[in-house]
């Protein structure tokens, strides 16, 4: 096995907020006691006039986001995933999502990988609660360089917007060239017997799966959607009518995620046989990261191995 | 100076508003006349003494800012509006239709004026912060307005959001809390008491006024002494009358949520225009 680089996506946040916050005099930026946590520390320090740390308060946190936006400001507004989803989703479904007001949330510690914090940490059901809202765009990340350009496109459109982020340092799969769209998937690798969709840490675990596959003689095709909603479903379904057979693969339950809007969109445009892989229906527990990401079987031998378990039994 | 002229003219005003709070929740046979009743001479005066506004600019960047966080209080902020210019007073009897952009709760991409979209409570304080923030930002001096309910207080959003409010010393904002003493399941002092509120928000830092919500010249005092206090929020709690105005409304839990019914709606009319005849009789 060769080795990765693995960079800190919180880092790329950090940076990419700092270089946006040059470039917009009326970006401001709001944390809820976690701005050393999320990085958005690095833009207080360079702006302190606009940055609003608001306290352990996530309920105020996104109100004010949405009154900032009100008064003409470009807010994003940050802290864990659980908390910016959870704690404040109805904040966000009346102050954001119906009032449409320009904000970006952007949370961190997003899913199983937050590690040894355990359940009450472990963010699985954001993108199924986020997605639900009428005027949201969900948008997830898949390594550091992704994070840049995916805060960058989601805070130049006008609108709502939750970018989950990770706390994990994720392996690196692109460069400083990246190019991310909202509402556009990205295929990684052509193969022809599987599509496998991935988001987030399971894009890189798909494509090291997809290189053993190679080896044994399966083909399959890899495919990052990095934005949930709007789904890039024609990318998909053209993948689908090739292979006729679609994989997914979250760091979040199977529940409402990624795989349900897949289904959603191919159940109804051209029906295929389809595995949603990722949490089952349960909360996570403590442990490290990736040891927890081997646990779940969402590392790149236990995704291979359903993958497997997919070809044979359809 | 506020002369008698200036307060016989707010009166009249009120009595107009209180008039459509009840054509307006008689015919769509469903709102919340009680509270906006309440609120009713508050309103009034920010509307037609205190606040700079274009209504022909809804969105004219030196306005002040008026959050109704106690968003059931459509009705009231409906007729403040189509009373102030904003959209035709015609469309007022639609109210809660279909076919109207005025719905149930203030919906601020649908109607001119409103400012943020409410209705589930304790969300406003908040949004208030963000735009006062934003108002501090660009230097400009216009105010923002928050009106809150008593009930409302029960919300814990409110307190993070006070907190805010002083820490940052927001002093650009003022809060008024309707203090009607009711709320839908009965007195607010027994669902869940919210007393002392005034020793509440000035043990969160606030400045604190505390009037009678029904008499104007106290009502203007308090709005411009919260516009003269520099380096922390000011919150006027503002003690009314749920259904104020209307007899038999005055008091009542029940018209917190429940319309007046036709006939009701006919006898509140009656009484509320024989109120405008004995102020227009009346010798200044």
């Amino acid at each position: 096995m060769k080795e990765f680089e693995y960079k800190n996506l919180r880092n790329a946040y950090g940076e990419i907020l700092v270089e946006l916050g040059k470039k917009y005099s009326d970006m401001v930026v709001l944390d809820a006691d976690l701005a050393s946590s999320t990085k958005t520390a690095r833009f207080a320090e360079k702006f302190p006039d606009r940055f609003f740390n608001m306290g352990v308060s996530e309920q105020d946190l996104m109100s004010t986001a949405a009154g900032l936006a009100i008064g003409g400001k470009r807010p994003i507004a940050s802290t864990f995933a659980i908390f910016a989803t959870g704690r404040a989703w109805e904040q966000i479904r009346q102050s954001i999502a119906y009032a449409k007001t320009n904000v970006k949330i952007v949370a961190t510690h997003g899913g199983i990988t937050v590690g040894e914090d355990g359940a009450t940490h472990q963010m699985l059901e954001d993108f199924a609660i986020m997605r639900v809202l009428p005027n949201m765009k969900v948008i997830c990340p898949a390594d550091y360089y992704e994070v840049k350009e995916v805060v960058k496109k989601a805070f130049e459109a006008e609108g709502p917007a939750y970018i989950r982020l990770s706390r994990a340092k994720f392996p690196v799969i692109f460069d400083e060239s990246h190019k991310f769209e909202i509402g556009k998937a990205q295929i990684l690798r052509e193969g022809k017997e599987l599509t496998a969709v991935g988001v987030g840490i399971t894009v890189h675990a798909l494509l090291l799966a997809a290189e053993e596959l190679w080896k044994q003689g399966i083909s399959i095709e890899v495919i990052n959607s990095p934005s949930i909603k709007p789904l890039d479903g024609k990318t998909i379904e053209k993948s689908a009518r090739k292979t006729g057979k679609v994989f997914t693969a979250e760091e979040h339950s199977v529940l409402g995620g990624l795989g349900s809007t897949i289904s959603e969109y191919l159940s109804q445009n051209y029906p295929v046989k389809m595995k949603i892989y990722g949490i089952q229906d349960t909360f996570g527990r403590s442990g490290k990261a990736m040891e927890l990401l081997s646990f779940y079987g969402l590392d790149y031998k236990g995704i291979k191995e359903a993958i497997l378990k997919f070809l044979k039994d359809s | 100076m506020v002369s008698e002229e200036d307060i016989k003219k707010l009166k009249k005003i009120s009595l107009k508003l209180r008039k459509h709070i009840i054509r307006m929740t008689g015919l769509a046979k469903s709102g919340h006349p009680g509270g906006s009743l309440s609120a009713a001479d508050i309103v009034t005066v920010l509307f037609f003494k205190v606040m700079r506004y274009r209504p022909e600019e809804p969105k004219w960047n030196d306005r002040d800012f008026f959050i109704l966080s106690k968003g059931h209080a459509t009705p009231l902020l409906y007729a403040a509006l189509a009373e102030a210019g904003f959209f035709p007073k015609e469309e007022l009897p639609h109210f809660r239709n279909l076919s109207s952009h005025l719905q149930g709760h203030p919906d601020r991409l649908m109607t001119p004026g409103v400012e943020m979209s409410t209705g589930s409570l304790g969300q406003g304080l908040s949004v208030a912060n963000g735009v006062a923030f934003s108002r501090k930002l660009d230097k400009k001096s216009s105010r923002v307005y928050v009106l809150m309910g008593d009930g409302e207080l029960q919300e814990g959003q409110v307190w993070e959001a006070a907190m805010t409010s002083a820490h940052y010393k927001i002093d650009n904002l003022t809060g008024i809390v309707d203090f009607n003493g009711l709320q839908i399941d009965g007195p607010v002092s027994r669902v869940k008491g919210v007393e002392p509120v005034a020793e509440k928000w000035r043990a969160f830092g606030w400045l604190v006024k505390e009037i009678d919500g029904h008499e104007f010249r106290q009502i203007i005092e308090a709005f411009n002494w919260a516009e003269n206090n520099k380096g922390k929020p000011s919150m006027i709690v503002a003690h009314t009358l749920k259904g104020k105005g209307v007899s038999f409304m005055e008091g009542k839990v029940k018209f917190h949520g429940v319309p007046p019914t036709e006939e009701e709606m006919e006898k509140a009319l009656k009484e509320l225009e024989k109120k405008e005849k004995e102020l227009e009789d009346e010798r200044i």
